[in-house]
């Protein structure tokens, strides 16, 4: 394992590679590919935090948990709410802040804050061939040429090994709450946290499971913030299903921590031997999805707009679900013939893999794990 | 701002291009008469123009896709062009260039409540977006001070915000999927009604390209929920760092307003003469919104004027009604009108870290003095997105120059501080040859092979974003088509 501990050290280590490197933070989430292991482990460290502008820029090797007590002391978070992958795939060892990015790992409140990109202020990183590259900064709004932070978060250090990231971060609520909606069916879910997710009463998660508390189907609806505000909106929102009938309950604060992280994190599949698929997609077709994808176990997160499938091992889900708007990506598993991410419409692959061209001419970086040389390899 | 010399040999060729521009498209979508051409010789940003050498106004995905082939065939520089609203210059054409304008785009494509998204024509106006969804209770969050002309394709060229952003985002928060049209005429179509498209980031990568790797002809908007309400409140300041430390510490309590805009001393005199809004004469003001119903507003109002009075104001005007806010918005939205009575102005739109705003705007006052030019300052104070309007006099001559250089001066001190040379009106012309100051060469080059990917003739809007000196090896390079 190669793990340099500046970042020239790292531009060196890339330049000097005559074989593929498999690109890794804390390697928790499970892109291993073939090749020595580059860690970027070794450049860890905050390098700036400032409360009252929301920002912080750390290197890309810093352990997530170092991040958040950080923040956690000016009560403060990343509002993007990180999955830890590690219960799921039963890997061990510390996320590191630029696999985050890298990955674009978002939890349940993207439906409301957006993604982990929507929070990527600025990167630096080296490409294929050693050059180290800025892009971005630590402010807010910056539209100062291309916008390759957007790139590089959710190209899996396909693109360049990223070596510092800075971020906009929010203050922690005073509180939240969770409403849970009792049996509802998948189509009477999707439609009920539309209807809440169409209110403006800021719902910042809303899940649908099955098999949580008992048998009887859970659709959760979070809201957040001040705590007079959090009881109103909690109201409201039931006010909106009370006609229906809905047997309704709100989740205890503990419940409601252990409710979310668990939609974060697939704690439901982690006990569970199968292949774990991601699948994002117009949250109205997600039922219909569900009836094809004859999976062992499902449920959904972003109001219905990501399903989580737990199918047997060797599924191709892809094949099941069939032509519809979005994209699967097999996160636990692995079967020849069954790429990680969804093949590309062919303009996009073509794109995709100039790019790739361009900023790793040599294909060394995370070789096989996204693009056309996925299938290959798979 | 220098422009590449025109090609004379495309220019020759105009009799041709005009007609294959004419055979696919209807008699009056094609402008080529020098009278009329003139319509496009520049945008926003007035102080420089040229008529380009013709301009087409397709009305499909598949009418854009001919004009794109033709030109890409024939070697001819393309300009795309939402409404003309850019102030960096990102419409501007050269002699040898064809205008491609999208305004005849502009039509809802569907709405979808329940998935809450909205797919329109790229040509359809921001403010229209919100237009279209309104009624039912929803509306498109980013808000540029165009919002009523600005077109949604030049939001997504150039990534536009707005006031609200510190809560919404910006365009590229809000944009979920496009159909778009390559150099080459080829029909690609990325992301959709569901969140992230899959494999690389594309999406995030054309929205701020200034029209550089492709036309957008459709886009899937994200729409939200209108909130129940909102309400401002105005407050007043003896000293910019004391209300610079007033918006850090409110930001800090875990407040998040909607909007948090600032408004230094000239900028002030300016509006009150210009719009009588009842501001108050001191050194900085601030306005901050928040959202939410009625009992939520008067929470986090009351902590947010708890924060202020630690900082001493000389007012704090708190809105009980719509018509309370419509006052106290009335100069901040006057105030560009305001600077525009005085004299000529330029509009920067640096972005700074919030803790150098006290620095900075410490020294544009110093830098007002020395280049003899008067500054105003209006501007997002919750994302550090300054808007310095230095005033000139164009009829004089080298003021103009001389408010340039200034200009230029503003943004590298932007760049020092920690910051940028743009928030959200985009690289054009305008900041093109000062990218050096904030991107080293090998920075630029990363992005310029980004176009070089898509647009590997550098054809499209070709003269913008890059310096010419780093762009021009790219721009020469020998066409096929003679």
């Amino acid at each position: 394992m190669i793990k340099p501990e500046t970042e020239a050290a790292l531009a060196d280590a890339v330049k000097s590679a005559t074989a593929p490197l498999c690109i890794q933070g804390g390697g928790t989430r499970g892109f291993e590919v073939a090749g020595e292991t580059l860690s970027t482990a070794g450049l860890s460290g905050i390098t700036l935090y400032e409360p009252g502008a929301l920002t912080i820029v750390a290197q890309a090797g810093t352990p997530v948990s170092q991040i958040e007590k950080a923040l956690a002391a000016e009560g403060q978070r990343l509002a993007f709410e990180p999955m830890d992958h590690r219960p799921l795939l039963g890997t061990e060892g510390e996320p590191t802040i630029g696999g985050v990015v890298a990955a674009n790992v978002s939890g349940p409140r993207r439906i409301q804050g957006g993604a982990a990109r929507d929070y990527a202020l600025g990167v630096r990183f080296v490409d294929g061939a050693g050059n180290i590259v800025k892009n971005g900064g630590r402010v807010m709004k910056n539209v100062t040429g291309y916008d390759l932070v957007k790139l590089m978060s959710g190209a899996y250090g396909t693109l360049g090994v990223l070596t510092e990231v800075s971020l906009k971060v929010l203050p922690v609520p005073e509180t939240e709450g969770t409403l849970m909606l009792r049996g509802l069916d998948d189509t009477a879910a999707v439609a009920a946290m539309a209807r809440a997710m169409g209110s403006p009463f800021e719902v910042t998660g809303a899940a649908h499971c099955a098999k949580i508390l008992d048998d009887d189907p859970i659709t959760a609806l979070r809201v957040e913030g001040f705590e007079a505000s959090v009881a109103y909106r909690l109201e409201q929102l039931k006010g909106l299903f009370a006609e229906q009938g809905v047997d309704m309950l709100v989740a205890s604060d503990e419940m409601s921590l252990w409710f979310w992280q668990g939609v974060r994190d697939a704690g439901k599949f982690s006990e569970v031997a199968g292949d774990v698929w991601r699948v994002s997609c117009k949250p109205t077709d997600g039922p219909r999805l569900v009836a094809a994808s004859d999976a062992e176990e499902c449920y959904c997160d972003w109001g219905g707009g990501l399903i989580w499938f737990l199918t047997a091992p060797g599924v191709d889900l892809r094949a099941r679900l069939g032509r519809y708007d979005g994209h699967a990506t097999l996160v636990r598993g692995r079967s020849e013939g069954i790429a990680q991410f969804e093949p590309q419409a062919p303009g996009v692959e073509r794109i995709s893999e100039g790019l790739r061209a361009r900023f790793d001419p040599r294909g060394i970086l995370n070789r096989g794990l996204m693009g056309a040389a996925s299938r290959e390899v798979a | 701002m220098e422009m590449p010399t025109p090609d004379a040999g495309i220019m020759a060729r105009k009799g041709r291009v005009v007609e294959r521009l004419q055979a696919v498209l209807p008699k009056d979508a094609v402008i080529h008469d020098e009278r009329q051409t003139r319509a496009y010789e520049c945008d926003a940003l007035t102080a420089y123009k040229c008529p380009p050498m013709a301009a087409v106004l397709p009305a499909s995905t598949r009418e854009v896709a001919d004009v794109l082939r033709i030109c890409h065939e024939e070697g001819v520089p393309v300009v795309p062009r939402g409404s003309g609203t850019s102030l960096a210059g990102g419409a501007l054409p050269t002699a040898d260039s064809v205008i491609l304008g999208i305004a005849r785009m502009n039509d809802v494509l569907e709405t979808d409540y329940e998935n809450r998204t909205i797919r329109v024509q790229s040509g359809r106006t921001n403010l229209s977006v919100t237009g279209a969804v309104e009624e039912n209770g929803f509306f498109y969050a980013p808000d540029p001070s165009s919002q009523l002309a600005c077109a949604i394709a030049g939001n997504i060229a150039m990534n536009s915000g707005g006031a609200h952003c510190l809560k919404y985002g910006v365009t590229t928060n809000n944009l979920m999927g496009v159909t778009m049209v390559m150099m080459d005429g080829e029909i690609i179509e990325i992301g959709g009604a569901y969140m992230d498209a899959g494999g690389l980031d594309l999406l995030g990568l054309i929205c701020g390209s200034e029209g550089q790797l492709g036309v957008v002809t459709e886009a899937t908007l994200r729409i939200l929920p209108k909130p129940e309400g909102a309400r401002p409140v105005l407050m007043g300041f003896d000293d910019n760092e004391v209300a610079g430390a007033c918006v850090s510490d409110i930001i800090k309590a875990g407040v998040l307003p909607v909007a948090i805009e600032f408004m230094d001393r000239p900028c002030i005199e300016a509006t009150e003469a210009f719009a009588k809004a009842g501001y108050p004469m001191c050194e900085a003001l601030l306005i901050v919104e928040v959202e939410g119903s009625e009992a939520e507003i008067d929470h986090q109002l009351s902590l947010i004027m708890k924060i202020a009075r630690r900082h001493n104001p000389v007012e704090l005007r708190e809105s009980k009604s719509a018509e309370e806010s419509a006052a106290i918005w009335l100069g901040r939205k006057s105030a560009f009108g305001a600077m525009g009575q005085i004299n000529d102005y330029m509009c920067l739109d640096g972005t700074i870290p919030v803790s150098s705003l006290p620095m900075v705007l410490r020294r544009i006052g110093e830098m007002s003095e020395q280049f003899g030019l008067k500054v105003g300052n209006v501007f997002h104070a919750g994302d550090g997105n300054m808007h310095p309007l230095i005033l000139f006099d164009a009829n004089k001559p080298g003021d103009l120059e001389l408010c340039e250089e200034f200009g230029a001066e503003i943004l590298k001190l932007c760049v020092e501080a920690g910051g940028c040379l743009t928030g959200e009106h985009g690289v054009g012309i305008e900041k093109r040859d000062l990218m050096g100051y904030q991107y080293a060469p090998q920075d630029l080059e990363a992005q310029m092979a980004v176009k070089d990917v898509f647009d590997p003739g550098w054809l499209l809007n070709p003269a913008k974003v890059f310096p010419l000196s780093a762009s021009e090896s790219r721009r020469r390079l020998p066409m096929a088509a003679e």
